[in-house]
């Protein structure tokens, strides 16, 4: 049974900015002029299954956020059909919901609470959350005092305690220092094995070869290849 | 489809708490500083209009207009604040399936603490000035609560409307200045001709500052014709903003 399901999804954005203005609708009813459109994703169908863990490739701008964005259920599709089974966490841009007036502490509420974690979950695993970004020592000061990798190690301990189905990881195994590197990787290594869905979008070929089996390439919205991953990253490096 | 599994008003209250802690902890007075706005546009309005313009004969002129002023800043403050909620916290609603609702939600709530601190403000006035205490003061959590929800509906609208047409901001704040004037914040309900009285009706900004004068300086219940019309006001509200937000935010992702 499939886990995440895409068929012909297409995801459309408009290229005018004017049009957010008042001025830039009256315009466009006056005016009637087409707006121009391009598509973040076109004609995208594809099935991940129980226990898959996927890399997705491209180059900038091909359309890797957008498609993670519709599996997160943070956007919707313009065409098309997504469907996706079980609880998602989304480690996209880590700390988003972070306030830097806030302390540590109060910032592993706000942030649980905002990726989807209730009270008592929080309430229970805010030490292990310190603990594994290792900042018990600074974790009552606000959090404008941290350095920005310091930021990073918390927002991944907070978002890791999700524990959902299918986790998507954007380019967030590059946080803090080597050793935290690693304890994240581990980590994700863990959900792998415990035979959880996975998304990873890297530009680093040795961790996703290293975490992933299969392999989806998009360019420009299109999904060029799906395979194993040695393949696709081969095509994708000769193209 | 369902991908976010976390529990609502614990979201809510965390992002409340966020606003009031970020707000107060760098301030020495604290929530001071909110009681200090309304008290000088108070002094400013008992001057002009009691010793410059004597327009008004009211009993209790500060009180009077404290009446006026606290259901008009907060409507003023909660409006414009979330109008532009989803707007600064476009990253957020770009990263994280929380449920959108909460945001302009948080944003209405987080100004309460202020409107208790003023409202407390309004309650020490009536002791100052020798009006007291009165059993209808009961009534206030009722209709505060009422127009509460009314804030909340309006902002739900107004901030997803405010994600399509950007400038929907300034025309917020062109209205609440006009509303200065049209609320009756400085000049009572009588003095209003009578053929304008039906308008004054309809509008629920209106009805609260009536409201607070009925129980603070009359001691009388605020009168079924003002509370039907604070309901309806609370309820339509809630009902349009919420429909009309979950229309609109389909598409918040692409034009954030």
């Amino acid at each position: 049974m499939a886990r995440i399901e895409f068929e012909g999804v297409s995801k459309v954005f408009a290229r005018h900015t004017q049009r957010k203005l008042l001025r830039g609708y009256l315009h466009g009813l006056l005016a009637r002029h087409r707006t121009e459109k391009f598509y973040a994703l076109k004609d995208v169908s594809f099935q991940i299954g129980r226990g898959e863990s996927v890399a997705i490739v491209g180059s900038n701008g091909a359309g890797k956020s957008t498609l993670l964005s519709l599996i997160a259920g943070i956007s919707s599709p313009n065409e098309g059909r997504v469907h996706v089974e079980g609880k998602v966490a989304a480690l996209l841009d880590l700390g988003s919901g972070f306030h830097p007036e806030l302390t540590g502490r109060e910032n592993i509420h706000l942030n649980g609470a905002l990726l989807g974690l209730k009270r008592r979950q929080v309430i229970e695993k805010e030490e292990s959350i310190i603990d594994f970004a290792g900042l018990s020592d600074f974790i009552d000061e606000p959090l404008k005092t941290y350095s920005s990798g310091m930021t990073m190690r918390l927002a991944f301990s907070v978002a890791i305690e999700l524990d959902p189905d299918i986790l998507i990881v954007d380019e967030v195994l590059a946080v803090g220092d080597l050793a935290f590197q690693t304890k994240c990787l581990a980590k994700v290594r863990q959900f792998v094995e415990a035979g959880k869905t996975m998304l990873a979008v890297s530009h680093n070929a040795a961790t996703i070869r290293e975490l992933c089996r299969r392999a989806i390439w998009l360019d420009h919205g299109r999904l060029m290849m799906d395979g194993e991953i040695d393949a696709v990253i081969q095509a994708y490096e000769r193209r | 489809m369902k991908t976010w599994h976390g529990d609502f008003w614990y979201a809510l209250s965390t992002l409340v708490m966020k606003d009031f802690r970020v707000r107060y902890r760098n301030m020495s007075l604290g929530v001071a500083w909110s009681v200090l706005n309304p008290l000088v546009m108070m002094t400013v309005l008992w001057f002009v209009f009691t010793k410059l313009y004597p327009a008004g004969r009211q009993e209790h002129f500060p009180l009077f207009v404290l009446c006026g002023l606290v259901p008009y800043n907060f409507f003023t403050i909660a409006w414009v604040g979330a109008t532009v909620s989803l707007i600064e916290n476009a990253q957020l609603i770009k990263r994280v399936p929380v449920p959108r609702e909460v945001i302009p939600i948080a944003s209405v709530l987080s100004n309460c603490v202020q409107m208790g601190a003023q409202l407390g403000l309004v309650l020490v006035m009536a002791f100052v000035l020798g009006v007291g205490a009165n059993r209808q003061w009961l009534w206030l959590p009722v209709i505060w609560l009422l127009y509460v929800g009314f804030v909340c509906g309006l902002g739900l609208l107004s901030a997803a409307l405010d994600v399509y047409v950007r400038d929907l901001r300034y025309l917020v704040e062109s209205v609440n200045v006009v509303l200065f004037w049209l609320v009756p914040i400085w000049y009572g309900f009588e003095q209003i001709a009578p053929e304008y009285r039906t308008i004054y009706g309809y509008n629920p900004v209106a009805a609260m500052v009536m409201a607070m004068r009925r129980v603070m300086l009359e001691a009388q219940p605020p009168g079924s014709s003002i509370l039907w019309n604070l309901a309806f006001a609370s309820v339509f509200m809630l009902v349009l903003g919420t429909v009309s937000f979950r229309l609109l935010k389909r598409r918040f992702y692409e034009y954030l």
